[in-house]
């Protein structure tokens, strides 16, 4: 891995055989072959898969032996489950309450950490800090700190007069402890996003501004959002994707309890398919999630004009 | 992010003359320090800080003081009993076995979404296009949708319970962004420098070498950086692919730990420390390529 080897010389040269000789422009591509290690290995162990729930979601299998055939009855079951209407609700309500707790915040701080000033980078480095830890230590740290015997929580509480607060053990508190769990741990990276995203701004943009006048909130609201257009369409996918698929957090924080109040799809999926071994009906569930998904993607993709490769700066 | 009004002068229609940049590189439009958006940013450093703070005073508290002391005291009588348990109980085992797991996938990930990126960049046809199109509906796939046919297959490949069962699959996701960093880093390369290559003769498999790979660093640094943190990290495929003492990776340690030792936090929230400390070094080592490398995430 040395820098760029031998390009400088011939360089120099003006591109030879413009226009007809064929063997130019062909010389040095790499054929299709090129594709396939990587698409091999993502077929088998992503796209396949997708092939596979499809079919399992069609059979009842209990994780041993060959599944059986059994035609919609999956489907007709999910359809009319109640816990999975529930599931599917809590679900959209986190992933709605996630995009709208995340998104300001780390747009605000993003931003802010994209001044130079040491004090903003001294800072920055630190609000880092929770991208390190993993899902599960996170909710880990959470649930120790939330520990109505013996947590911080359970020595704060009596002093500030609620002597009894078991906040994951309220239906309404652990759903609240989730989505702020889960914006303690992801604000980080989308505040990353965002800073990113505000140092490519132009600083000509805001010297302009400055030149007719405009103050703080009016360059922020006219330049500053306007330019992060495509940073707030993808952290936003990002957000929702990750929301729709939020597990750990819920079986280690919560374990969709208390009851099933926190029970949202992918975690009905896994006790459906690795605790009660209703793998056919567990892969319907996983079906709908990958519809979802499926959908929020497409849209990305048509929004951004990530398929085209248009790049970010374009149509400034 | 609330902090009073008084807190921001209108100082706008008051004659504002462009006073000279005084500071080199400052961000323009930020000449006076914001004080509204300091506020919010000390606010959110409490957020972030205390309950670190808390985690780690509690760790090297005694069992006995850390229910009586309060969260915020600094512990009277500090130890490193809580690590030593934590290592008594296998961690470092498995700090190994991650460590195992993240290498694999980082060199299989980074292996791959090279080549495939390199054809989609550069060879012409609509096979690869498709593939490209592929790997971004890729990005779609939640690893929970697919869990249950991936636990199939890695039941029918005899591989249940060993760590290449989770190698594989971890590997398979983190390649559609691996792939996506990657095209878009090598977009970058300027076709002068591929045709000086090929007037040099050389065929894809050096013009790769020579001159791709070594042009394409930074994407294949952010790549590396986003795969092992999705190997470091991962819970759901060591979750449902492994059971033994023998192929448990560090998260599902922690999980276990959490089951066998309630009473003891003090036990549990170092290991989930010590769990942190490699990705912390890596942290100091390499800042700004894994900042870049998360950046660039999101930002391609």
């Amino acid at each position: 891995m040395s820098a760029a080897p031998a390009t400088a010389r011939p360089a120099a040269r003006p591109p030879a055989r413009r226009g007809g000789a064929a063997r130019g422009p062909r010389a040095g591509r790499p054929s299709a072959l090129w594709t396939l290690p990587g698409l091999l290995f993502f077929g088998v162990f992503a796209a396949l898969p997708m092939a596979l729930v499809a079919y399992l979601s069609l059979t009842t299998w209990g994780g041993l032996g060959d599944p059986r055939f059994t035609g919609l009855d999956n489907w007709t079951r999910l359809a009319g489950d109640p816990v999975m209407h529930r599931a599917v609700v809590l679900s959209l309500v986190l992933t709605a309450a996630t995009w709208a707790v995340q998104t300001p915040i780390s747009l605000l701080l993003g931003v802010w950490a994209a001044g130079r000033q040491r004090t903003r980078a001294v800072l920055s480095a630190i609000f880092f800090l929770p991208l390190l830890l993993s899902s599960a230590a996170i909710a880990l740290i959470w649930r120790s700190l939330l520990d109505p015997n013996f947590g911080p929580l359970a020595w704060i509480a009596p002093r500030v007069g609620a002597p009894d607060a078991d906040l994951l053990g309220d239906p309404t508190g652990a759903f609240l402890v989730i989505i702020a769990v889960t914006a303690w741990q992801f604000i980080p990276l989308h505040t990353l996003l965002y800073q990113g995203g505000a140092r490519q701004i132009p600083a000509s943009l805001y010297e302009a501004a400055e030149i007719d006048g405009a103050g703080r909130w009016t360059a922020f609201r006219h330049i500053t959002l306007p330019q992060l257009r495509n940073t707030i369409t993808t952290s936003s996918v990002l957000m929702v994707v990750g929301a729709l698929t939020y597990f750990d957090t819920v079986l280690i924080l919560t374990g969709g309890g208390p009851g099933s109040d926190t029970t949202i799809v992918p975690f009905l999926m896994y006790e459906a398919g690795f605790e009660r071994w209703e793998m056919g009906y567990a892969s319907a569930i996983a079906l709908t999630l990958v519809v979802a998904a499926t959908a929020v993607s497409l849209v990305m993709v048509r929004v951004t004009g990530f398929g085209a490769m248009r790049s970010t700066r374009e149509g400034m | 992010m609330t902090a009073s009004a008084p807190a921001r002068p209108a100082a706008r229609g008051a004659a504002a003359p462009p006073r000279p940049p005084r500071r080199r590189a400052g961000r323009p439009g930020r000449r006076r320090p914001n004080v509204l958006a300091g506020a919010g940013a000390f606010a959110w450093l409490a957020v972030i800080g205390v309950p670190l703070y808390v985690l780690l005073v509690a760790t090297f508290q005694r069992s006995e003081d850390y229910t009586a002391a309060g969260p915020l005291a600094l512990p009277a009588d500090p130890t490193l009993d809580n690590y030593a348990r934590a290592i008594d109980n296998g961690i470092l085992v498995f700090v190994a076995n991650t460590l195992a797991v993240t290498a694999a996938v980082v060199a299989i990930v980074c292996i791959l979404s090279a080549t495939t990126a390199f054809a989609v960049v550069r060879s012409r046809g609509r096979w690869t296009t498709g593939v490209f199109r592929a790997f971004l509906l890729g990005l779609a796939i939640p690893a929970q949708a697919v869990v249950i046919p991936v636990y199939l297959i890695i039941v029918q490949l005899g591989l249940y319970d060993s760590l290449v069962a989770i190698v594989l699959p971890t590997a398979a996701f983190a390649l559609p962004v691996c792939v996506l960093i990657l095209t878009g880093s090598m977009r970058d390369i300027s076709d002068e420098l591929y045709e000086a290559m090929a007037l040099d003769g050389a065929g894809s498999v050096r013009t790769f070498l020579r001159l791709v790979l070594p042009m394409s660093r930074p994407g294949l640094a952010t790549a590396a950086v986003y795969s092992a943190l999705q190997a470091w990290n991962g819970f759901l495929f060591p979750l449902v692919l492994t059971q033994s003492r023998d192929s448990r990776l560090i998260t599902m340690g922690l999980f276990e730990f959490q089951g066998e030792y309630r009473v003891d936090v003090p036990g549990l929230l170092a290991a989930v420390v010590l769990s942190a400390v490699p990705i912390l070094i890596a942290y100091l080592l390499a800042r700004r390529s894994l900042v870049n490398g998360l950046m660039g995430v999101g930002g391609k």
